[in-house]
Order: structure tokens, then C-alpha cells, then sequence
């Protein structure tokens, strides 16, 4: 019984391991060097400079511009998509008349989740480029309707007061239907007899929502709060494609940053990876603060 | 074991003490039509997009400037005709659709069978190997990018599928071989015990036994493999760099779109992204349970 267990061994871990460590393992670990040369260009010349890129980095403007956009993406978009996530599914498991089979959803529930979903399913290229033509200032369906109705009708991306805010709208968009379907799914793993018996006790939904179902709903809250933390900190092929961190930088992130220094108008590869070691340090940071600041007593159903 | 605990005995007591016909609650009525009004407003503006971009890939450009609310005169389907061969957005449809199938197909094979080693076969280092192994799936994909450039051209694969295909299978190894890991442990053991003491190889028992047992978790992690290789954007624009005709579909309709800013043929773009968007839709809507779990299963585990 013992024979054939070695070659199986080998033959089945040795590809996938080859494959990531040529892939992924060694490009993590040359970008760390990287980051610390002065590599220009296509050309073989990178000297060592030691930590001079990262000197750089601390009086490069565009970065902390673009840090604080991302930083204003890290404080709105989850709290925005998880509020939004939890109030619909809680509408959507919950919120329906109340019956003689006590706790449901509102009429149509299924209908609703197959369509909040839909976002999940289009690329983010496909979600960028058509949110562009919805904010197209003349063709565009926001300003068709803002017409109609005789509104002021905005440059919206070509405003660099409303550049920023229309992207991260649409980050928003993009996501709340899964937490929708995240959260549904979570909510109706709860007995439904508790919902009863505090009913019966008079509590209003509100406090049910509250007492009840984000407790209880917190582990999968907190891997929401993660995700999107780290979605936050990313945000590049929106920003690119929509508005390519203009009018003005002012919808600038940190990832479009770093691609333009390596892959776009500069070739500056040794800090272009001086800026994803930030970047990776600053993901790694939010996620451990997320998880710490997050952590309650799990709570099971007894 | 906080409020849920206090709380149940306390309306056991309540329930137990009133009458269980005790009629429930009227519903406030106002409330009620308050929270659908929000759900509909949303489904509108999901859907609203989405059937805006339909019915504009069949207007005209002129109807498109004038009336971004109107609906078309005629339905002018040589604007997908024009976007599916003159944007060759069918020939870029054709590419993702080979690259996504071969990346797919080699993620699944080796996530997992080496899922299957970790889960269940015992040696030295397997806790090593496995964590070094899943963690790549912590890092970011741009801390990778500019060596990961380097790696590609200097095995001779820059600007070719089959590099795209290892590319897109190594970053998608880690999460499907943790998905599948923690599945492969979920079966029980007496099957493979049984198939053993019968003469089976450790290989039939793998592809005959095992790989047949674990088929809801392929479909899963499959699902979400699926959706990520097809709609990946960064890795084949660092990778397939260029304007040629062997990229995959995102880079085809972001410049169509970029063309499309010169040209000011709107009723083209439009016509690309229905073409991209539409079948993916209709196999989710046709699927919907399983991308739904599969989505939402790889995002919890």
C-alpha cells in the first residue's frame, strides 16, 4: 500500500510548485530588491542605492495625493457597500409582512438577488468603460436625465471636484450586490426562532438589526470589511480607465502611481517598486488592523 | 455567546406566558412601502445601465448625442457587425475565450492535485510547503508586476498565450489549492481506504475515486477561477503589451474605447461591451445558484 505514494507525491506537487515559485514567489522576492536600485528603463544598469527610493517616496507629492484619495476610499467605500449590503439583505430576508409564517423576505426576494448581482459578473473594464458613457457630460444618461428635469448638468470626470467622488460611486455600485447575496446567505443561516421570540418581545426592526443581526452576522462582516479594505487600497483600472487619475490628479490612487512610473510615461522600474513595497506593507497593515480592531467573541447558535 | 444567549430564554418566558393565537403585529404599511422603494431603486439602477447600453448599441451616433434617453428609430444591428469585425472585438472574444479555457483547465488539474497531496497524503515540511504555498494569495498582484515582466520575457513566453495561460494559472494556484485543500479533507476517508485494501493505485484513486467525490468543490473554486482569468485586465496588459490582435477582450474594448474618444463612434463602443456583456450574462442568469455559491463560497473561505 505503501508503493506509488512517493511518485504520486512528487508528480503531482512538483508542477504546481514549480509554476509558483517561477511565477509568483520570485518576482515578490526580486521586487523587494528591485525597490532598493535605481533601475531605469529597459536597460541592465541598476545600481544599489539603499533606502533612496524610499527617501524619495516620502517628498514624492503625487504619491500622498494619491495615498489620500485611496485613503478616502478606505474610509467610505466599506462602510458605504456593508451599510447598503446589510440594510437590503435584511430587507430582503426579513422585511416582508409579517405573517402567520412569521419572519420573510419581502415579495420577489429572488428577483432581486439575481439582479444586484449582475456587477459581480461584468468585468471591471466592462463596469469603467460604461460608467464613463453614463457620465458623459453631453450623450451621457446622467446628464440626459439632469436635463429633463432642468438640473445643472456637470462635466462630472472632466470636473476635478467631482472626479473622484463619481469613481468612487461607482466602486459602490460594483459591489454592494454581493455583499447582498454575502449577507442573505449568512441571514438565513440564523434560526429563524430567534427573530420570532424577539418579535414577540416587541423589539422594533431596528433593534433587531442591531442586537441581533450584525452580532451575529460579524464574522462575515469583518471578511467584508477586509476585501473591500484591500479593494480600496487598489482601485486602479477604474480610476485608468475613467478618468486616468485626472482632471488633474485629483482622482489619482496609489496603483495607477505605480504603474504610470513603470509601465506608462516612466520607466522608472526601481521606484515603481519602491512604491508596491509601500503598497504592500500598507495592505498588509490595513488587513491585520481590520482583523485586530474587528475581533469579537464568536458567537454561535446554542 | 453574547446577546443571542440572554435574549432567547427571556422570550421563551414571553412566549410560554402568552397565548401562542396571539394575532402578530400590525405592519406598518408606511415602512413597508419605504424599504421596497429602495430595493426597486436599486434594482433600477442596476439594471438601468445595463439596458442603456443595449438599446444605445442599436442608435445611431447621431440618436446617441442628441437623446441619451430615447430609443432607437431602427434597430441598427451593423453596429455589432462593425464592433464584431472592424473593433475585431469577435476576434479578441475568440482569444480570451482560448487563453481562459487553458488557464482554467491547468488551474483546476493542478490546484488539485496538489490540494490532494496537502490534504491528504502525510510527509516532512507539508506545513511549510502549504503555507509558503497559500500565502501568495496575501500579496498584491502590482508588487509582482515589474519583476513578473522580467520573469516572463526571460523565459522567452512575453507577448504569447501560453505565457498569459502559466501566468494566470500560478497567480490562481494558491486560493484554489486552499479551497480545495480544506474540501479534500471534508471527504471521508473510508472510501479511499476501501479502494486501497481492493489494489487500487494511489493514481486511479485519485482520478476515479477522489476527483468524482470532490466535483462541488471544482465547480466552486471553477466559477470563480472563471470569472477572474475572463475578466483579468492588468496581468495581459503588462504581458501582451502592444496593440495587436492576439490580446484578450478587456484590452480589445479599453481601445476601442480610447478609438472611440477620436472617432466619436459611440453606437461601435456600445455594440463591444453588449457583445462582451451578454453571454456572460445569460450563463449567470442561467446558473445562477451555483455562480452565486460558488462566488460567495470563495470569498468566506
Amino acid at each position: 500500500m505503501r508503493q506509488g505514494r512517493l511518485p504520486l507525491i512528487l508528480t503531482f506537487l512538483l508542477p504546481p510548485l514549480a509554476l509558483y515559485g517561477i511565477f509568483v514567489l520570485s518576482p515578490y522576492l526580486q521586487a523587494f530588491q528591485i525597490s532598493t536600485t535605481d533601475w531605469m528603463g529597459y536597460s541592465a544598469q541598476a545600481d544599489p542605492v539603499g533606502m533612496a527610493n524610499f527617501r524619495t517616496l516620502l517628498n514624492d507629492g503625487y504619491v500622498w495625493n494619491a495615498l489620500k484619495n485611496n485613503a478616502i476610499l478606505l474610509a467610505v467605500v466599506p462602510v458605504v457597500t456593508i451599510g447598503l449590503g446589510l440594510f437590503f439583505a435584511s430587507m430582503l430576508t426579513m422585511g416582508g409582512r409579517r405573517g402567520r409564517a412569521g419572519v420573510t423576505g419581502v415579495r420577489g426576494t429572488s428577483v432581486y438577488r439575481l439582479v444586484y448581482f449582475f456587477p459581480q459578473v461584468l468585468s471591471v473594464v466592462i463596469i469603467a468603460l460604461l460608467w464613463k458613457e453614463i457620465y458623459s457630460p453631453t450623450s451621457g444618461l446622467l446628464n440626459g436625465a439632469l436635463r429633463a428635469v432642468g438640473l445643472a448638468t456637470p462635466a462630472w470626470l472632466g470636473d476635478p471636484r467631482f472626479a473622484f467622488w463619481c469613481v468612487l460611486a461607482v466602486m459602490v455600485w460594483s459591489n454592494v450586490g454581493f455583499y447582498v447575496v454575502l449577507f442573505g446567505a449568512a441571514m438565513q443561516a440564523i434560526p429563524r426562532d430567534i427573530y420570532e421570540a424577539v418579535l414577540l418581545d416587541g423589539a422594533s426592526r431596528t433593534t433587531m438589526l442591531r442586537k441581533i443581526t450584525i452580532p451575529l452576522l460579524w464574522d462575515t462582516i469583518q471578511v467584508a470589511w477586509i476585501y473591500l479594505a484591500i479593494a480600496a487600497l487598489d482601485g486602479f483600472i477604474l480610476v485608468q480607465l475613467m478618468t486616468n487619475g485626472g482632471p488633474n490628479f485629483s482622482s489619482d490612487v496609489i496603483g495607477l502611481r505605480m504603474y504610470d512610473t513603470s509601465f506608462g510615461s516612466e520607466n522608472k522600474f526601481g521606484y515603481a517598486s519602491a512604491i508596491g513595497v509601500a503598497m504592500f506593507f500598507l495592505t498588509l497593515s490595513v488587513a491585520v488592523l481590520a482583523l485586530r480592531t474587528a475581533r469579537r467573541d464568536r458567537i454561535e447558535y446554542s | 455567546m453574547t446577546t443571542v444567549d440572554t435574549g432567547a430564554p427571556a422570550a421563551e418566558a414571553t412566549r410560554a406566558a402568552t397565548p401562542a393565537d396571539r394575532p402578530p403585529r400590525r405592519e406598518l404599511g408606511v415602512a413597508n412601502v419605504f424599504s421596497h422603494g429602495f430595493l426597486m431603486l436599486w434594482a433600477a439602477m442596476t439594471v438601468l445601465p445595463l439596458a442603456w447600453m443595449v438599446l444605445s448599441s442599436l442608435k445611431s451616433n447621431g440618436e446617441i448625442i442628441a437623446e441619451p434617453w430615447g430609443l432607437p428609430e431602427a434597430l441598427r444591428f451593423d453596429n455589432w457587425a462593425r464592433a464584431w469585425s472592424t473593433a475585431h472585438i469577435g476576434r479578441f472574444f475568440f482569444n480570451s475565450l482560448v487563453v481562459v479555457s487553458g488557464s482554467l483547465s491547468l488551474t483546476m488539474l493542478l490546484g488539485a492535485t496538489a490540494a490532494y497531496v496537502f490534504a491528504r497524503y502525510e510527509f516532512r515540511g507539508r506545513q511549510v510547503v502549504y503555507y509558503l504555498f497559500v500565502g501568495g494569495m496575501m500579496f498584491p498582484v502590482f508588487l509582482a508586476l515589474v519583476p513578473l515582466f522580467f520573469v516572463v520575457r526571460s523565459v522567452g513566453l512575453l507577448g504569447t498565450w501560453p505565457g498569459l495561460i502559466l501566468v494566470y494559472t500560478a497567480y490562481s494556484l494558491p486560493f484554489t489549492v486552499f479551497f480545495l485543500t480544506a474540501f479534500f479533507r471534508t471527504l471521508p476517508t473510508s472510501v479511499a481506504e476501501a479502494a486501497l485494501i481492493d489494489g487500487c493505485g494511489h493514481f486511479r484513486l485519485f482520478f476515479r475515486v477522489m476527483l468524482p467525490m470532490a466535483r462541488p468543490g471544482l465547480i466552486s473554486v471553477g466559477i470563480f477561477n472563471f470569472l477572474s482569468h475572463w475578466n483579468q485586465f492588468l496581468l495581459p496588459q503588462v504581458l501582451i503589451p502592444g496593440d495587436g490582435q492576439d490580446r484578450m477582450l478587456a484590452q480589445g474594448l479599453s481601445s476601442l474605447a480610447v478609438s472611440q474618444g477620436y472617432a466619436g463612434d459611440y453606437a461601435q463602443l456600445f455594440a463591444g461591451l453588449t457583445i462582451a456583456v451578454l453571454p456572460v450574462l445569460v450563463v449567470y442568469v442561467a446558473f445562477q445558484r451555483q455562480v452565486q455559491s460558488g462566488l460567495t463560497a470563495g470569498q468566506l473561505k
